[in-house]
C-alpha cells in the first residue's frame, strides 16, 4: 500500500502509467458519451411538459456533475499537497483547476440554453445556477492564486490551502443559496434516491456522466503529462524521453 | 532558578502564556493603529461614500431605499472591511514583526486570533456603530435599524476572520489587492445572504433568532477554523519570503 | 554601545557536555527558481561557538539562515535539535533560538520601548527597568520614547540588537547583524558575541562586514549551481 503510494508520488512512474491508461480512458469515455448522447439526443422520449428542450440535460447535468466533483478531487490533493508534500497532488491541482473551470462555464452555459424556453429568459438567479456561478469564481481564484506565485512549492501549498478553504464553504454557500431562493426544479438525478424520470430518460443521462467522467481522466492524465514534462525538464528521464520522441 | 542541565548554557524551559501574549499582541496592534488615526477613518469613509452612492445612481426613493437599504449596507460593509484587510499582516510582514511573530513560542492560531480581533475592533466594530445612521439615512424602519446591527455585529467579525486567509496567502504577492478581493468574495456570500435575509425577515415582521443563531453559527466555525488556515498560509508566505 | 551585558553570565564552559551540538544539519539541501542553492551540507553548531555563513550575493546565506530559524520550510535533508528532529520539537527549539533578520522586527508607529517590549512579549517578563537599561546598553538613551521612524535606520537597528542583552536563548541567528551600524557600535556588538560565546551561547551570523574573532567555524556557500 505504502509502495503504491511512494510510487505515484513519482511523476517519471505516474508518466508511464498515464501512457498506458490515457488510451482506455479515452476509448471508453468516447464510446459511453456517444452512446449517452446518441440515445439521450435521439431515441429518449419527449418531456411532456418540456418537450425537446429538455435534452440540453444530456450536457448539462453531465458537466455540472463534474464540474463539482472536480472541485471535490481537487480537495483531496490539496488535502495530500499539505500533509505529504506530494508533487503529483499539486501537478493534479494546477491541471485540473482550469478544466474545473472550463465545465462549470458549461454548465452555466447550458443552464442558460436552456433556461430560455423554459423560463422565456437567459438568465435566472436560481439557487442551482448562482451556486455554479460562485463555484466558476471559486475556480477562478483558486487559477489566479497559483498563477500568481512563482515559487513552485509555496504556489503548492498556497493553493492548498485556499482549496480546502473552498472545500469547506461549497456546503455552506450551496445551502444559503438555496435558502435565498429556491426556484429551479428539484435536483435532477440523486445517487441515492430512485430518480423520478423514466427509464429511457435517466439511463442515457448515466452513460453520459461516466463517459464525461473518463473523458475528464484522460484529459487530466495529458494535462498532468504535460506540466510534468515542464516541471521535470532538467531531469534526466525527461531529456531522455524527449530525444527518443525526436530521433 | 533551574540548575544547570548542561554545562555552559541553559536551555529555556519556560515562556509567557498564551492568553498573556495574546493581549499583547492584541494591545500592540491597537496602540500602533492610534498612532496613524488617520488611517482608521478611512475604511469609515469609504463605507458612507458608497452607501451615498446607491440614492444618486439608482433611486432616492423612499419605497426603494427602503427595501434595498439593507443590502446596500452589508454590501458597502462587506467592501469596506474586504479594503482594510490588505493592512492585517502588510504592516508586519515589511517591517519584520511577522517573522518575530511566527517565531513566538505560543501557537501562532492564536496569535493569529488576537491580529484578527484588533483588526475587526478597528474596521468591523466602527462600521457597526456607524451603521445606525447610514441607516435612517436610507429610511430603515427602528426594528429594522437594530436587526441590521446585530446581523453587522455578528457577522463583521466572520469577514475578519475569513478575510485574514486571503490576507494571509497573498501577503508579498504583487497585486495583492486586487487578487485578495478575488479569493475571499465567494466565501463571503453566505455572511452577505444570511445578514441581509435577516434584516428581510425582521422588516416583515417575521421572528429573526433563528437566523441570528445560525449567523452565530457561522462566526463559531470561523473562530474555530478560520485562524488555523490563516497560521499555514502565513507560514507559507513567510517560506517563500 | 557598551559592552556589558545585563544578562546573569552563564557557567563557565567544561569540557564534554559542551561539545553536544545545539543544532545539527545533515544533508541539508536547498533549491530555490530552479537553481540549486546548496546541497549536502552538513555541520554542527556547538554551544560556545560562532559560525558564520559566507558566499557571494545570491549564494544563499539569507535562505540557509531562515532555514535554520525554521521560517523556510522549503528545504530536504535533517534539522536536529540536541540531537532529534527539529520538526516534532519545535516548541522548544523556537524557545530556545532568537533570530533577528533582515527586517529587524521593529515597527516604526511605536518607541523603542515599546517595541521592545513588543518582542519580548511572548517571550519572558520583563520589567521596563531592564528594557530601558538594554536600550542604554545599546545607545539609545534618551530615545526610548521618540517614535521609531523619526530615528535612523542604524538607530532601528539597535532597537532589535537591544534584545541580545536580555535574552535568554542559547541559539542566535543574525542576518546582516552589522548593517547600518557604526564603527564604534559594531566594536561593541563583536565584544557582546565573542562574550557571549564565550558564555556558552551559539551564534551564527552572516555578514560582508570583515569580522575577526577567535575560534570562528565557517560555512562557504558557492555561488549556486544550475542543474
Amino acid at each position: 500500500m505504502w509502495q503504491l503510494f511512494h510510487k505515484l508520488g513519482s511523476p517519471k512512474w505516474f508518466f508511464g502509467m498515464a501512457n498506458r491508461l490515457m488510451p482506455w480512458l479515452l476509448l471508453g469515455g468516447v464510446a459511453l458519451l456517444f452512446a449517452g448522447l446518441i440515445w439521450g439526443l435521439a431515441f429518449a422520449p419527449q418531456d411532456y411538459l418540456q418537450g425537446n428542450s429538455y435534452r440540453i440535460i444530456f450536457i448539462h447535468v453531465p458537466s455540472a456533475f463534474l464540474a463539482q466533483s472536480v472541485y471535490i478531487m481537487m480537495a483531496v490533493a490539496a488535502a495530500v499537497t499539505l500533509v505529504w508534500r506530494m508533487k503529483l497532488a499539486d501537478v493534479f491541482v494546477k491541471s485540473v483547476a482550469p478544466v474545473g473551470a472550463v465545465l462549470t462555464f458549461l454548465a452555466l452555459f447550458t443552464g442558460a440554453v436552456w433556461g430560455k424556453p423554459t423560463w422565456g429568459t437567459w438568465w435566472i438567479w436560481d439557487a442551482r445556477l448562482t451556486s455554479m456561478l460562485i463555484l466558476l469564481f471559486l475556480y477562478f481564484g483558486v487559477i489566479a492564486l497559483g498563477a500568481a506565485i512563482s515559487d513552485e512549492k509555496s504556489s503548492a501549498r498556497a493553493v492548498a490551502v485556499l482549496v480546502l478553504v473552498g472545500v469547506v464553504n461549497i456546503p455552506i454557500i450551496k445551502y444559503s443559496v438555496e435558502w435565498w431562493n429556491t426556484l429551479h426544479q428539484p435536483a435532477t438525478f440523486k445517487l441515492t434516491e430512485k430518480p423520478s424520470m423514466p427509464a429511457e430518460m435517466w439511463v442515457p443521462l448515466l452513460l453520459s456522466v461516466l463517459g464525461l467522467y473518463l473523458i475528464f481522466g484522460w484529459f487530466a492524465c495529458l494535462r498532468m503529462q504535460t506540466e510534468i514534462l515542464i516541471r521535470e525538464r532538467r531531469t534526466r528521464w525527461v531529456k531522455e524521453l524527449v530525444l527518443a520522441g525526436r530521433s | 532558578m533551574t540548575s544547570d542541565t548542561r554545562a555552559g548554557w541553559r536551555p529555556v524551559t519556560e515562556s509567557v502564556g498564551s492568553v498573556r501574549a495574546m493581549k499583547a499582541l492584541f494591545l500592540r496592534d491597537l496602540k500602533a493603529a492610534f498612532r496613524q488615526r488617520q488611517d482608521l477613518l478611512n475604511p469609515l469613509l469609504f463605507f458612507i461614500m458608497v452607501v451615498t452612492l446607491f440614492p444618486l445612481g439608482v433611486s432616492p426613493e423612499v419605497s426603494f431605499l427602503q427595501q434595498a437599504g439593507s443590502g446596500i449596507l452589508w454590501v458597502a460593509a462587506l467592501l469596506s472591511v474586504l479594503l482594510s484587510l490588505d493592512h492585517l499582516f502588510r504592516h508586519d510582514y515589511d517591517d519584520g514583526t511577522l517573522e518575530q511573530l511566527v517565531l513566538q513560542p505560543q501557537p501562532l492560531f492564536l496569535l493569529v486570533l488576537a491580529k484578527v480581533a484588533a483588526h475587526w475592533v478597528l474596521t468591523g466594530l466602527p462600521l457597526v456603530l456607524l451603521a445606525p445612521i447610514l441607516g435612517i439615512m436610507v429610511h430603515l424602519d427602528g426594528n429594522s435599524i437594530g436587526v441590521l446591527c446585530l446581523t453587522l455585529l455578528i457577522g463583521t467579525p466572520v469577514l475578519s476572520l475569513i478575510g485574514a486567509i486571503g490576507a494571509a496567502l497573498t501577503l508579498g504577492l504583487r497585486s495583492a489587492g486586487v487578487l485578495l478581493s478575488l479569493l475571499i468574495i465567494p466565501l463571503y456570500i453566505p455572511v452577505l445572504i444570511f445578514g441581509t435575509g435577516t434584516v428581510a425577515a425582521a422588516g416583515e415582521g417575521a421572528p429573526v433568532s433563528g437566523y441570528v443563531a445560525l449567523m452565530s453559527a457561522f462566526l463559531v466555525l470561523a473562530v474555530t477554523l478560520a485562524p488555523f488556515a490563516s497560521a499555514a498560509a502565513l507560514r507559507i508566505s513567510l517560506s517563500n519570503a | 554601545m557598551s559592552t556589558t551585558p545585563v544578562y546573569p553570565p552563564r557557567c563557565s564552559r567544561s569540557g564534554a557536555l559542551m561539545s553536544e551540538p545545539l543544532l545539527q544539519a545533515v544533508n541539508l539541501q536547498c533549491e530555490r527558481d530552479d537553481r540549486m542553492l546548496f546541497r549536502d551540507l552538513s555541520f554542527s553548531i556547538l554551544p560556545g561557538t560562532l559560525t558564520r555563513v559566507e558566499g557571494p550575493n545570491g549564494s544563499g546565506k539569507t535562505t540557509l539562515l531562515r532555514i535554520l530559524a525554521g521560517l523556510n520550510d522549503a528545504w530536504s535533508g535533517d534539522l536536529l535539535w540536541l540531537g532529534e528532529s527539529r520538526s516534532y520539537q519545535r516548541d522548544e527549539f523556537v524557545r530556545n533560538m532568537l533570530y533577528i533578520g533582515h527586517r529587524p522586527g521593529i515597527k516604526p508607529l511605536l518607541t523603542p520601548m515599546e517595541n521592545l517590549r513588543a518582542l519580548m512579549a511572548g517571550r519572558k517578563a520583563v520589567s521596563d527597568d531592564l528594557l530601558r537599561q538594554a536600550l542604554t546598553g545599546t545607545g539609545l538613551a534618551g530615545f526610548e520614547d521618540v517614535p521609531c521612524r523619526r530615528l535612523s535606520a542604524g538607530q532601528q537597528r539597535r532597537v532589535a540588537l537591544a534584545r541580545l542583552l536580555i535574552a535568554d536563548e542559547p541559539l542566535w541567528i543574525l542576518d546582516e547583524v552589522f548593517t547600518a551600524i557604526d564603527i564604534d557600535g559594531v566594536a561593541a556588538l563583536e565584544t557582546l558575541l565573542v562574550q557571549r560565546a564565550r558564555d556558552g551561547g551559539a551564534i551564527v551570523v552572516t555578514t560582508h562586514h570583515d569580522l575577526q574573532l577567535p575560534s570562528m567555524q565557517r560555512i562557504t556557500l558557492g555561488a549556486g549551481d544550475d542543474f
